[in-house]
């Protein structure tokens, strides 16, 4: 296997708070890592530091053998990083199909002047992907009037239909209710395969972790902790002091 | 019918009704039509920034930049061609915008507004001072255009310049709608929602803004340029500030929903301040206000809000 993501002793502080040391993570191609760990404990600020939102004090990060460690989102985005976030990023005064439309011409003729954004080809293809999220009923429908866990699947639909090589998805169950969350995330898993796209997800479910990753890392205070298969992992009693607060 | 042919039929159909009415109007109602469409352009690059929700105090920076473009043809270099003064204004109006652009494009919100206020007080302070290349405050006189080399009579002058401000008000409306439904166009709208998600696509945001500014520098100055030509005669009032508030007033009196609505919205506001002040000379101004007023409490949209609210029961 070869390494689509490493980084190499990132490090970074928000002032006397440490929220990356020395990270060193490598994530091969193919895989679907879970990142667990209590609040505070820097998951997100991974997820921004490897996409360019945030910038390294110290360390490097690696993309398929390139350094994208200075380079801006929309850079790491072209090179196939996609992400989605905690709380949907999305173009609430656009259409649901809109959303997608709009990552479909970022991805294949770029954002041109003349030609229209509504056109009969991008259509069917956004359609497709709207339909493998569940979500085509809504595809006429304003974001603003989605509820949120349709926002949650439509947030990774954008990031999905970039088709890129690595995805980060930041907490994926967050916000959808208890009984919709292993729905959500059968669609998610077998879209992510079918589209053999390498997945990193922050996530507080230990149930969800448990089900869909086959490697899981744990943070806790800026450190990763542990990494390995997420029964062993979840198994030691320091994680779970860590990530749950009792053993 | 499709709408898009429909739609097409009432533009070309209103196109063709406005280009018989110099046959129809008298000469006052004529001019004020030629300002008003001229005035269109400059309110329809406010609207397109609107859009990205983008508000600028200070676009009658690229509006007295194409009239005095224009107006420096004709004084050094006695250029009368309308056509090569139109093309000056709007290459005034995109080159001074894609310099400044460079600059005002990275702001947002109050520093958008304020940077582009004060760079037109700063045009406004060269034009006013320096007298000798501008004329200060005696300003610069167009006077005699032609029009691919013919020199239209004292009465038919007017005529030309009120078809020419249709064609060419008929066109740029035209680009700029396609512009509107274009993927650009909509990471506009995109961007007044969510900045962070558009960069996260691959899409440059700064691009899009600066694209968008630049259109609506270039709009602003053939605007300009078309003034000039209409009333012949261009003074550094162009470039104060409340010319560009004007504009806005315009803007949200028309609305944002269409590429239409500053046109409409340029036509109505002409009209409302040339008989608030015929009714009451002192206190026409107040007459405006109200009217803003009542546009912002009873129709948010402005008045094109009330073509879409007709539109939408007719297909009901």
């Amino acid at each position: 296997m070869s390494a689509l993501l490493e980084t190499v002793g990132l490090t970074r502080f928000f002032g006397m708070v440490r929220a990356a040391e020395n990270l060193n993570v490598r994530v091969d191609e193919g895989e679907m890592v879970g990142i667990i760990g209590s609040n505070g404990s820097g998951k997100t600020t991974f997820l921004n530091l490897a996409t360019g939102y945030l910038k390294p004090e110290r360390g490097r990060i690696v993309l398929a053998g390139r350094d994208i460690t200075a380079l801006l989102p929309r850079s790491i985005t072209r090179m196939g990083v996609a992400r989605s976030f905690q709380i949907p990023q999305l173009y609430l005064g656009l259409t649901v199909i809109e959303n997608l439309l709009l990552s479909l011409a970022a991805r294949c003729a770029g954002v041109g002047l003349w030609a229209p954004l509504h056109r009969t080809e991008s259509h069917a293809e956004a359609r497709r992907i709207l339909a493998q999220f569940g979500l085509e009923p809504h595809a006429q429908r304003t974001v603003h009037e989605l509820p949120e866990g349709a926002r949650k699947l439509l947030d990774i639909a954008v990031a999905v239909a970039l088709r890129p090589r690595l995805l980060l998805m930041d907490e994926p169950t967050a916000g959808v209710s208890t009984e919709d969350k292993f729905e959500v995330m059968d669609t998610l898993a077998a879209v992510l395969r079918g589209a053999e796209i390498t997945t990193i997800f922050v996530e507080h479910d230990m149930d969800v972790v448990l089900r869909y990753s086959r490697r899981v890392l744990v943070f806790d205070q800026g450190l990763v902790i542990a990494d390995g298969r997420p029964e062993a992992v979840l198994a030691d009693a320091g994680v779970r002091r860590a990530v749950l607060g009792h053993v | 019918m499709p709408p898009r042919i429909r739609a097409a039929l009432a533009f070309f159909g209103l196109l063709a009704v406005l280009l018989a009415l110099p046959f129809l109007l008298s000469g006052w109602v004529l001019f004020l039509l030629t300002v008003a469409g001229a005035k269109a352009l400059a309110v329809l690059g406010v609207v397109l920034l609107l859009r990205g929700k983008l508000l600028t105090f200070g676009h009658a920076l690229y509006y007295a930049a194409g009239a005095y473009a224009a107006g420096m043809a004709v004084k050094y270099w006695d250029v009368h061609e309308m056509l090569v003064l139109l093309a000056l204004g709007l290459l005034a109006g995109a080159m001074l915008s894609a310099l400044l652009g460079l600059l005002i494009a990275r702001y947002r919100a109050v520093y958008f507004a304020l940077l582009n206020l004060a760079f037109s007080m700063v045009l406004y302070g060269i034009l006013l001072k320096f007298y000798a290349v501008t004329g200060g405050t005696d300003g610069i006189g167009i006077a005699e255009p032609t029009l691919a080399g013919w020199r239209p009579g004292a009465a038919s002058l007017r005529i030309v310049l009120y078809e020419s401000t249709l064609v060419l008000v008929a066109l740029l409306v035209y680009l700029a709608h396609r512009f509107s439904v274009s993927p650009a166009g909509y990471v506009l709208r995109a961007i007044r929602d969510n900045e962070v998600r558009v960069e996260y696509v691959g899409t440059s945001v700064w691009r899009i803004v600066y694209l968008t500014y630049v259109i609506a520098g270039a709009l602003a100055g053939i605007a300009g340029a078309l003034i000039g030509l209409s009333v012949g005669h261009i003074t550094p009032d162009l470039a104060f500030w409340s010319q560009s508030g004007e504009f806005v007033f315009v803007a949200i009196l028309g609305g944002t929903g269409s590429v239409l609505a500053p046109v409409v919205g340029s036509i109505l506001f002409e009209f409302i301040r040339n008989y608030a002040f015929e009714l009451s000379p002192y206190t026409w101004q107040m007459t405006l206000g109200i009217v803003l007023l009542v546009i912002i409490f009873f129709l948010p949209g402005g008045v094109w809000s009330l073509a879409q609210t007709a539109a939408r029961r007719g297909a009901r």
